[in-house]
């Protein structure tokens, strides 16, 4: 990644994201929590009702991630991003209620990039299939919820500067929007 | 006639798929050191250099080059000189699929289509058997990952489209696709056949060593064209922006009804793990 990276530790607040510009990188510290397409199906079903979710969101990362069985003297298997536009439908419901970051890849729908912009949350991309490298910034992983899902339990997982790239910041920019603009030849 | 035993099998495509996950072939290893070569947008290339790394981290530790171990798809040609003994042949291919998945650590991605629930063990993965003079049995092992094979497509085009509607369908759909595929991607077209045979043919052409054009030169040459014009939509690595967004078009041709234009697109992954052996 680029030499001027940013350094951030989780939980983040709104100036903590407000910091942030698409196309910047980023090494996240600190706690974050994966969930994927069956955790969120079941975490905005626990919303609908009334029910609490697995963790409170407020200020936290969501990762995109199903992770393989973690090898012996490894914390994790490999675990690289899934791609985010499934979980589209559900993103907004948990940024409105504070959610500070999502970690995946691919683009976004403009619901989810206009929820960035409204209550201020950052939507990152990591390298897809580099998931045996991103394992290695990952130092702690425990299953918190869903166990029986297998892969998609939601995990709380301790990062130590793990590699992103900001998206969609809170400005409603978006890098793969403005990234293609910049290299396509007509 | 030459006997084999299922168990055979079964360790074969055990290793095969413990291989698959961990060794990124050599030939994809070098077209993505070229694009890192080529590669404009600094962002693109640090994304390349990821990438290598982590083939390097994969195949070093021996752990999973990507958590999305995939289905595994299987591709057994057979002679029919062979006869199987020793028990249920489909059997001992899901054995070898099971064993390998869990002594492997790899990710098991099968599950029930509505439930979500997790089949638990990988299987099943997804045959293709094929009868050949001889009697050997070539076995491919090519896992698949779900999001570049949620990006793939079929088409029935009509007749008059021509070549022309092919690969303005292709280019389409690498665009649409953006960076959801994880680009740099390899781009399987497959044309002619039925509904389901132009699926299989884009499937089987990801198979191809990367980069080799089709023997046929009007195909080879609708693979340059198509290649560039992919690459010239700006998406880059991960859709971040560059000039690499796909490693390269494999194009794959046979004789379809007088009706019809089958299309396919079945788009991998940089990570296009493939491992073979033969009985």
């Amino acid at each position: 990644m680029a030499e001027d990276t940013i350094r951030l530790t989780t939980p983040l607040t709104d100036e903590d994201v407000e910091k942030l510009k698409m196309g910047d990188t980023v090494l996240i510290n600190g706690v974050i929590y994966t969930g994927r397409d069956a955790a969120h199906m079941r975490m905005v079903d626990a919303l609908d009702k009334g029910k609490a979710l697995p963790f409170d969101v407020k200020g936290q990362v969501i990762y995109f991630v199903g992770p393989a069985p973690a090898k012996p003297g490894w914390a994790i298997g490999s675990a690289g991003p899934t791609t985010s536009y499934r979980m589209d439908a559900f993103s907004p419901r948990l940024i409105e209620l504070g959610l500070k970051g999502m970690i995946g890849k691919g683009p976004r729908a403009q619901e989810v990039i206009d929820a960035c912009v409204k209550y201020k949350c950052v939507y990152f991309g990591a390298v897809g299939g580099a998931g045996a490298l991103l394992a290695k910034s990952i130092k702690k992983a425990e299953v918190i919820a869903y166990e029986e899902l297998g892969p998609e339990a939601v995990r709380r997982l301790e990062v130590e500067d793990f590699p992103v790239i900001v998206v969609n910041d809170v400005y409603g920019r978006d890098l793969e929007k403005e990234g293609r603009k910049q290299y396509a030849v007509d | 006639m030459r006997k084999v035993d299922v168990s055979e099998v079964a360790e074969v495509i055990k290793k095969l798929c413990m291989d698959a996950g961990y060794y990124l072939p050599e030939d994809v290893y070098s077209a993505l050191q070229e694009a890192l070569r080529k590669e404009k947008s600094p962002v693109g290339r640090s994304v390349l250099e990821m990438i290598i790394k982590n083939a390097d981290i994969a195949r070093e530790e021996q752990v999973a080059i990507c958590q999305d171990c995939g289905l595994a798809v299987i591709f057994m040609e057979t002679g029919q000189d062979i006869q199987f003994v020793g028990g249920d042949l489909k059997e001992a291919i899901y054995e070898g699929v099971r064993q390998g998945y869990k002594e492997g650590y790899l990710r098991k991605s099968t599950c029930h289509p509505f439930t979500r629930a997790n089949v638990g063990d990988n299987t099943p993965p997804v045959i293709h058997y094929d009868i050949v003079p001889g009697e050997k049995i070539h076995i491919v092992m090519a896992p698949k990952g779900g999001g570049s094979e949620n990006m793939s497509r079929v088409t029935m085009l009509a007749p008059g489209a021509g070549l022309k509607g092919v690969k303005d369908f292709v280019v389409q759909r690498a665009s649409e696709s953006g960076g959801n595929p994880c680009p740099p991607v390899i781009v399987g077209v497959g044309v002619g056949g039925t509904y389901e045979r132009s699926a299989f043919l884009a499937k089987k052409a990801l198979l191809r060593p990367l980069g080799k054009p089709s023997p046929d030169l009007e195909l080879a040459a609708a693979e340059q064209e198509m290649l560039e014009r992919i690459n010239k939509l700006g998406m880059g690595p991960m859709g971040w922006g560059g000039t690499t967004y796909a490693l390269a078009v494999h194009f794959e041709m046979e004789p379809c009804h007088i009706a019809s234009l089958p299309c396919a697109v079945n788009i991998n992954c940089h990570a296009a793990r493939h491992k073979e052996a033969i009985i």
